[in-house]
């Protein structure tokens, strides 16, 4: 801290010493220009530009937020339960967080982004990359809800993901870290011998979305970290960024800085394609999960498959290819003409910019320097296009602007620093605070950037919003980069530790989506299509609630018969067919959460009564001027009684005037 | 900071002048505050026929039984869990003899822009200060709307 501090104050004096027209700020109150209020002010009523999508990184969550407000819109749940919204907790998308190794309610969400058409972003799907148990998600951008969650096998550490391909044809997961795939049981200093890399190529059905594993190949040992697709020209490959191509096992910090150049893993996946056509595939016996929540019966498909087609680049040759990096390469990613790849080493004081075309002659060249266990290496200097040189310190990841230039973040420098792809001569730099990570552009990594801001991501954020004890949220900071010079307008706190981001115009989104779910077209196994459906059914030690939920009552709100030893099941049907109206279900001491149900949508709570009791339920929703009225009652009795099964809007001593001629009939009693 | 605020003036001293003050405050249809009633700001002239884009509804004088069979089921789903057949009220009203008191029109049109309705139509703004709730927007199309209208029709005696 006390460190940081002197770089700071002793940037800011060099600021004040340096000649007008320096970007560095004289403090902090002047870092933001006089007119950087009205470029963020959305006034109140009035609409963002952009949808931003931000990786919410170990809560597990995506973080929307609305551009340039810094508003958060929504946050949804993707590898994390959230008791919020139920996500993971009712029995419908309990099934989403299904792995190989069973329910995994959490993991560290990295990266985001959002489906393309022709190179530019079409506001279908958002993906995102799970890093821990590795897998793959897509979030439905009509309900900003997760559709579906592939895991990987023969990975671990889904780090390079959920890169996609400019038509969406497929979504990458490159290992973060490599491990054993056929023997897991050996000794961890055999690294060098047994521990392979793997990168997935997870096609996209283009109408569905659905996700289904292509083909895997088998890479060398080192650790993948970040990805981009060609693009134009390029279409057809893939690059990946690798370090620890010492492939050490133990104090990476030290054993896989040795070298002073690793890789950028460059992939011929057309040429994969043909190699499958051709049967060279060779089929894997594996284990990982598939889950599917299908809007139209509301609950998840889920289940294990057993098999991946997997591809050797060492057999087949003109597959991959290793191009040197320096020096622990953090980042590649491809301008939006296709032709131009920046790496960026995070230990290394230069931009190395590669080009695609004189990647493709030293290929048909040969211009190798041998092999990396089984990869032709290009020649360094045959893929350069050139070098910015002195940028920065730590240079990590570039977007463009779709008008010749980058923008590249370091992280040591903790700068966002402009420079020209053409002439590679750097022509701004802005300072954040502090420890920049990734950074974003409207549509900065595809063919059509729409290049209005830009939004830093930092890592630490310090003195900038008030203490809040030892944990600090992360802050993010948004630059009006219309002009020449890049103009920071506002900052704001995010979620979790967030990596990459995406934002894309708000209108390619909002008019496509949901308000309700037409109850018509519930097909909920156990869906109560109004009050006249309701009941509760026994099945052995099971006891299926079928209820309903209206501003402001449940039906039925009387319930008796339950035994201690029994599991009920709450299959609470929201009959509101109103946009923004979703009814919340709660239960006294239910080890679970609540649920969230929105308009038109049937979910289940699963409740174990620990004791003999009332229980009240109550919706925590707040919907009506009768809200709080809106609430029951649960008898549960002894395991060897004989309370009748019964259910009910309630009999009030008999004089209730609700339960003289209930409307649709919902008063009922089961036979016993 | 200064000259945001004097713009902003400006803008609304603009906007009052041209939409007569009313404009700003008009709710987007579905996007009022969930529940809570706001007071309604403009009341129209009572009209039998109500707000909205049912002006002339021809109801011929014997029920039409098939189209009032669908509008029960829909009922079923949509409505009947806060509207009685009888006088009683649930949530909202009781049915019976609505199409009685009320035209065909405006019942439909209460089903379909029941936003407005409650906002401006004095009939609909009375019921609301009796029952509190806001009556839900159920996404009814116009042929449901009628359907509904006929099964009210059905229960209130029409043969």
């Amino acid at each position: 801290m006390k460190f940081r501090t002197t770089i700071a104050l002793a940037s800011v004096a060099l600021a004040t010493a340096l000649p007008f027209g320096s970007c560095k700020p004289k403090s902090n109150a002047s870092a933001v220009g006089g007119d950087a209020a009205q470029k963020a002010y959305v006034a109140p009523g009035k609409h963002d530009e952009f949808y931003n999508f931000v990786s919410g990184g170990f809560s597990g969550q995506m973080s929307v937020y609305g551009l340039p407000s810094g508003r958060l819109l929504r946050v949804i749940p993707v590898f994390s339960v959230d008791p919020e919204k139920g996500y993971g907790y009712s029995e419908e998308t309990k099934g989403m967080l299904t792995t190989s190794h069973g329910f995994t309610p959490w993991d560290d969400l990295h990266h985001t982004q959002i489906s393309q058409t022709n190179g530019e972003t079409d506001g279908r799907w958002v993906f995102a990359n799970g890093n821990n148990t590795p897998r793959v998600a897509r979030i439905d951008l009509k309900t900003f809800r997760t559709a579906e969650i592939i895991e990987l096998p023969n990975s671990a550490g889904n780090h390079s993901s959920p890169y996609l391909t400019e038509n969406t044809e497929y979504v990458v997961a490159g290992t973060r870290f490599s491990v054993p795939t056929d023997n897991p049981d050996v000794p961890i200093n055999t690294y060098k011998e047994n521990f392979k890399g793997t990168i997935s190529f997870i096609g996209i059905d283009k109408n569905s979305g659905n996700m289904d594993i292509a083909f895997q190949l088998q890479t060398p040992g080192v650790n993948f970290d970040l990805a981009s697709a060609g693009k134009g020209p390029s279409h057809g490959w893939f690059f990946f960024s690798c370090y620890n191509s010492e492939k050490a096992n133990t104090l990476l910090e030290v054993n896989a800085s040795q070298r002073d150049k690793d890789f950028v893993m460059a992939v011929n996946w057309k040429k994969a394609e043909e190699y499958i056509k051709a049967g060279k595939g060779v089929k894997k016996q594996v284990k990982y999960a598939h889950n599917i929540y299908d809007e139209k019966t509301h609950s998840t498909k889920s289940e294990i498959r057993t098999e991946v087609l997997s591809l050797d680049p060492t057999v087949l040759k003109d597959i991959c290819y290793m191009i040197p990096c320096p020096k622990s390469p953090h980042g590649i990613d491809v301008d939006p003409t296709g032709e131009y790849m920046v790496g960026s080493g995070k230990l290394a004081a230069l931009i190395p910019v590669f080009s695609y075309q004189k990647m493709i002659k030293a290929i048909e060249g040969k211009q190798y320097d041998g092999e990396y266990d089984g990869i032709p290496i290009i020649k360094y200097e045959a893929a350069l296009y050139g070098e910015v040189p002195k940028p920065g310190l730590g240079p990590l990841h570039t977007q463009f602007d779709g008008k010749g230039n980058a923008y590249t973040s370091f992280f040591v420098s903790s700068e966002v620093v402009k420079w020209n792809i053409k002439d590679l001569k750097v022509l701004d730099r802005v300072p954040t605070y502090y420890s920049i990570g990734h950074l974003m552009i409207p549509g900065g990594d595809s063919r059509k950037p729409n290049a209005k801001y830009l939004v830093a991501y930092n890592k630490i954020t310090k003195d900038r919003y008030l203490p809040t004890g030892p944990e600090l949220s992360q802050s993010a900071q948004i630059f009006d980069i219309s002009g020449e010079k890049m103009q920071l307008i506002l900052d704001f706190p995010t979620i979790g530790e967030p990596h990459y981001a995406q934002a894309i115009a708000a209108e390619k989104v909002s008019k496509n989506s949901t308000k309700i779910y037409k109850i018509e077209e519930n097909e909920h196994p156990r869906v109560a299509k109004g009050e006249g459906e309701t009941k509760v059914v026994r099945e052995g030690n099971k006891v299926h609630v079928y209820a309903t939920a209206i501003r402001s009552h449940f039906s039925p709100d009387n319930i008796e018969g339950i035994r201690l030893g029994d599991e009920v099941y709450f299959h609470v049907t929201n009959l509101e067919q109103d946009w923004d109206v979703p009814h919340g279900f709660a239960v006294k001491g239910a080890a679970n959460a609540e649920l969230l149900i929105m308009p038109g949508e049937t979910s289940t709570l699963k409740w174990v009564p620990d004791r003999v009791g009332i229980f009240p339920i109550y919706c925590t929703d707040f919907c009506s001027a009768l809200h709080q009225e809106m609430q029951g009652y649960v008898r549960v009795s002894p395991a060897n009684s004989n309370v009748p099964l019964a259910w009910s809007m309630g009999t009030n001593n008999g004089s209730n005037t609700a339960s003289k001629a209930p409307a649709g009939g919902s008063t009922g009693k089961a036979k016993k | 900071m200064k000259k945001l605020i004097t713009s902003t003036f400006v803008a609304i001293a603009a906007i009052a002048i041209y939409a007569c003050g009313g404009g700003e405050h008009k709710p987007i249809p579905g996007t009022e505050p969930k529940g809570e009633p706001t007071a309604a700001s403009t009341v129209a002239a009572a009209n039998p026929k109500g707000i909205g884009k049912f002006q002339n509804v021809e109801v011929p004088a014997a029920l039409d039984h098939s189209m009032a069979d669908k509008g029960e089921a829909v009922s079923k789903t949509k409505c009947l869990s806060c509207h009685k057949l009888s006088d009683e009220k649930l949530v909202g009203p009781g049915w019976k003899d609505v199409t009685k008191r009320r035209t065909p029109e405006w019942i439909m049109n209460f089903i379909t822009n029941t936003e407005e309705m409650l906002e401006k139509d004095p009939e609909a703004i009375k019921s609301l200060e009796i029952c509190l709730v806001r009556m839900p927007n159920q996404n009814l199309t116009d042929e449901e709307a009628r359907q509904v209208y006929e099964y009210m029709r059905k229960v209130d005696g029409v043969k």
